[in-house]
């Protein structure tokens, strides 16, 4: 599966071989690669990491804000529902005589008034100068009650208004006492003290619209829990958070919890009270939606990433692919431009040794022939038969150097394409004519198929014939008595024709089979070959415009394939 | 009567030794080293065949075949050369030239070929003395 997506070029250039290539491929993939990565993922990392920070930033002080307003809120309505009550007892204070005051059935009216009209008023008592209550109305038999040495009592002597903390008084209940002073001609005072129910109080903290992980409660100063709390401790229990520093306004502090996770207190110190007003809330929750909007686009941001990294490795593979073929053709073009070029050049060299070995050869040939003439028609002629046998043995290597010459004559031969109508398959005949009684004397097989219509076309006849006797022949020289041999000629498409001539013979090596077409090379030194028949043929095709395939598997056959131009050697020779 | 040969070459080794070997076979060969000095031979004697090297320093087989034709047009002339070329040779048969042969040559069918362009030559110069008695005939006939 992997080496199927691996493409053509990754295992190319890497190896000890890649100075036969210009790049080395797998790291140009790797540089385009992290180049694109590079140039757009960076701005982009840049970009989310900024957004990040700037929404987390403005998502927070949004919270902020939130929290300050619904602390700010609360606190006044608290300081408000204080300030009513501590205000209603000072205007029973001084809407009434003192005697009115100090007189029970007056005092149980106000108590009704006040019940009906503000809620959480449990009982009224009027203390004089003295500290000791002079009336009371209430659930408690509190009258004739010495207060002078309380702390409440000096405090509002001294400011004139009280607010208590919350306490548990006689009742077992949490109360709190609210009194006002009022002042009498003579320099004396009396004061009215109320006793306040919590549960108002705590109706009213937990009236405050929370999100359910969220808390509200008042403490002391001291951080004693003045209103039950969610998850803080109950009244009167000390609360497990830090008091918050004083403060005359509403602030937003951030702290630990007690699991350890982060969370936002809000608080603000209630003035002319001992309580603070604090709201905590875990951070996560507050920051939820922020949260969810985070995960949505990072989603996104991830999505891209991945469709990027994708589109990215697509389009450096297809980049590198493409230069690796085009670098593939160029050196493909380069191998043939310098096959070509060896051939030509050996060719011009093989000229030229044959032109000047042939002027040697017939001094030797002409020395030689002398020679036996002496001894033929000699008048001292001593018929030694061994000096006959050296000269005629003289004449044959000299004919065989003749026929070695005339070959690599043939084979550097540049003459003029000669051109004149053809029928391929008429020339195939005509070849295997001249082999046709060594065929049937080695009972060699051989097939002639002829596939589709093949157009006569404009050729040059005495080329075709000796490639193809070339070819035949050397098929011929590869099989043993009782091969096959099988030419197949076929239309490739509109403009060329394809000759297949297949052997079942020995074979090619494949380290012989890059060498076949150069000139003196062969196999079959041992038995006369020149090592030119391939060469020649070769160069035949190459003038006629065609080129050459060749496959072969030793021990299986060779096949060759000429492919030739239907329109005719348009190359000049 | 024996066939007179003109032999050209500028190699003066093969030369001698064809030279020696046709005359073995009953011959009359001269030599010559060079065109030149063979188109001088060929101003003075009649020969049956001139036996041309195509390549020799100087004047080439072609340039000396051209200029033994102008003077003597029935001159029969056989090319032998070391170079194997057909063009050379079809630009040489289409000058007139009686043959080519390739060096190294066979020698037996070298003497075909000089008995054969002597039996050309002949009928060459029957025809010519037949046209001369001809025109003896017709011109001072009475």
């Amino acid at each position: 599966m992997l080496k199927a997506l691996k493409p053509k070029f990754w295992d190319q250039g890497a190896g000890p071989a890649s100075h036969r290539s210009l790049f080395n491929y797998r790291r140009l993939w790797l540089l385009v690669l992290g180049l694109m990565f590079g140039v757009s993922f960076v701005p982009l990392a840049l970009m989310a990491g900024i957004d990040f920070s700037i929404s987390r930033q403005a998502a927070e002080q949004e919270t902020e804000l939130r929290m300050s307003q619904l602390v700010s809120n609360t606190r006044r309505t608290i300081s408000y529902f204080i300030g009513e009550r501590v205000s209603a007892l000072g205007f029973i204070a001084a809407d009434n005589t003192p005697d009115e005051l100090a007189d029970p059935a007056r005092l149980a009216t106000l108590l009704e008034l006040l019940k009906s009209s503000f809620s959480g008023f449990v009982d009224l008592g009027v203390i004089g100068a003295d500290g000791v209550q002079l009336a009371y109305v209430g659930p408690f038999e509190l009258a004739g009650k010495d207060y002078s040495g309380q702390e409440w009592f000096s405090a509002t002597q001294t400011r004139g208004r009280y607010v208590s903390e919350v306490f548990q008084g006689y009742r077992g209940v949490p109360h709190l006492v609210v009194a006002v002073r009022r002042d009498l001609p003579g320099g004396t005072f009396l004061c009215v003290r109320a006793t306040l129910d919590t549960a108002t109080f705590n109706d009213f903290i937990g009236a405050i619209d929370l999100i359910p992980q969220g808390d509200a409660f008042i403490i002391n100063r001291e951080g004693v829990l003045q209103t039950p709390s969610r998850s803080h401790g109950d009244v009167l229990d000390p609360v497990n958070l830090p008091v918050p520093p004083p403060s005359t306004s509403s602030e937003v502090i951030y702290g630990l919890g007690q699991d350890g996770s982060e969370i936002v207190i809000g608080y603000a110190y209630i003035e002319g009270t001992p309580f603070v007003l604090m709201i905590v809330k875990p951070k996560t929750a507050l920051l939820r939606a922020w949260y969810g909007t985070r995960i949505k686009l990072s989603g996104l941001l991830a999505g891209s990433v991945l469709l990027m990294v994708l589109v990215f490795i697509g389009v450096a593979t297809v980049l590198v692919g493409r230069v690796f073929e085009a670098d593939q053709r160029r050196a493909t073009a380069l191998h043939q431009a310098e096959h070509a070029g060896k051939l030509a050049s050996i060719g011009r060299l093989a000229a030229g040794v044959a032109h000047e070995i042939n002027n040697p050869l017939a001094i030797i040939n002409e020395k030689a022939g002398l020679l036996l003439d002496l001894f033929t028609y000699g008048r001292e002629c001593n018929q030694n038969p061994k000096l006959k046998g050296l000269v005629d043995s003289i004449i044959t290597a000299v004919e065989r150097c003749g026929a070695i010459t005339r070959r690599l004559l043939s084979f550097a031969r540049h003459m003029d394409v000669s051109l004149s109508e053809v029928d391929l398959p008429h020339i195939v005949h005509e070849v295997l004519g001249f082999l046709g009684k060594e065929a049937e004397y080695r009972s060699i097989a051989v097939d002639v198929m002829t596939k589709g219509e093949i157009p006569r076309f404009i050729s040059d006849r005495g080329k075709l014939q000796q490639i193809f006797l070339n070819l035949v022949n050397n098929a011929f020289a590869a099989m043993s008595d009782g091969g096959h041999l099988t030419i197949a000629i076929r239309r490739e498409d509109p403009d060329w024709i394809a000759v297949t001539v297949a052997d079942d013979g020995c074979g090619i090596p494949e380290a012989d089979l890059k060498r076949i077409f150069e000139p003196f090379f062969t196999t079959r030194k041992s038995k006369g070959g020149t090592g030119l028949g391939l060469s020649i043929t070769y160069g035949l095709v190459q003038d006629l415009g065609g080129r050459v395939e060749v496959d072969s598997h030793v021990g299986q056959g060779t096949t060759f394939v000429i492919h030739l131009p239907l329109a005719g050697g348009k190359k000049e020779a | 009567m024996s066939e007179r040969v003109l032999l050209v070459d500028d190699e003066p080794e093969f030369l001698e030794a064809m030279a020696e070997r046709m005359r073995t076979r009953g011959l009359n060969v001269t030599t010559a080293a060079s065109a030149r000095e063979a188109l001088e031979l060929v101003g003075k004697e009649t020969f049956d065949a001139v036996i041309l090297d195509l390549m020799m320093p100087g004047m080439d087989g072609l340039e000396a075949f051209k200029a033994l034709r102008a003077g003597h047009e029935d001159a029969q002339v056989i090319f032998l050369t070391g170079h194997a070329s057909v063009e050379k040779g079809i630009e040489a048969m289409k000058l007139g030239a009686m043959d080519f042969v390739e060096k190294p040559a066979d020698l037996n069918q070298l003497l075909e070929k000089i008995r054969s362009a002597k039996a050309q030559k002949m009928i060459l110069v029957e025809k010519k003395a037949q046209e001369k008695i001809k025109d003896i005939l017709t011109e001072r006939g009475w």
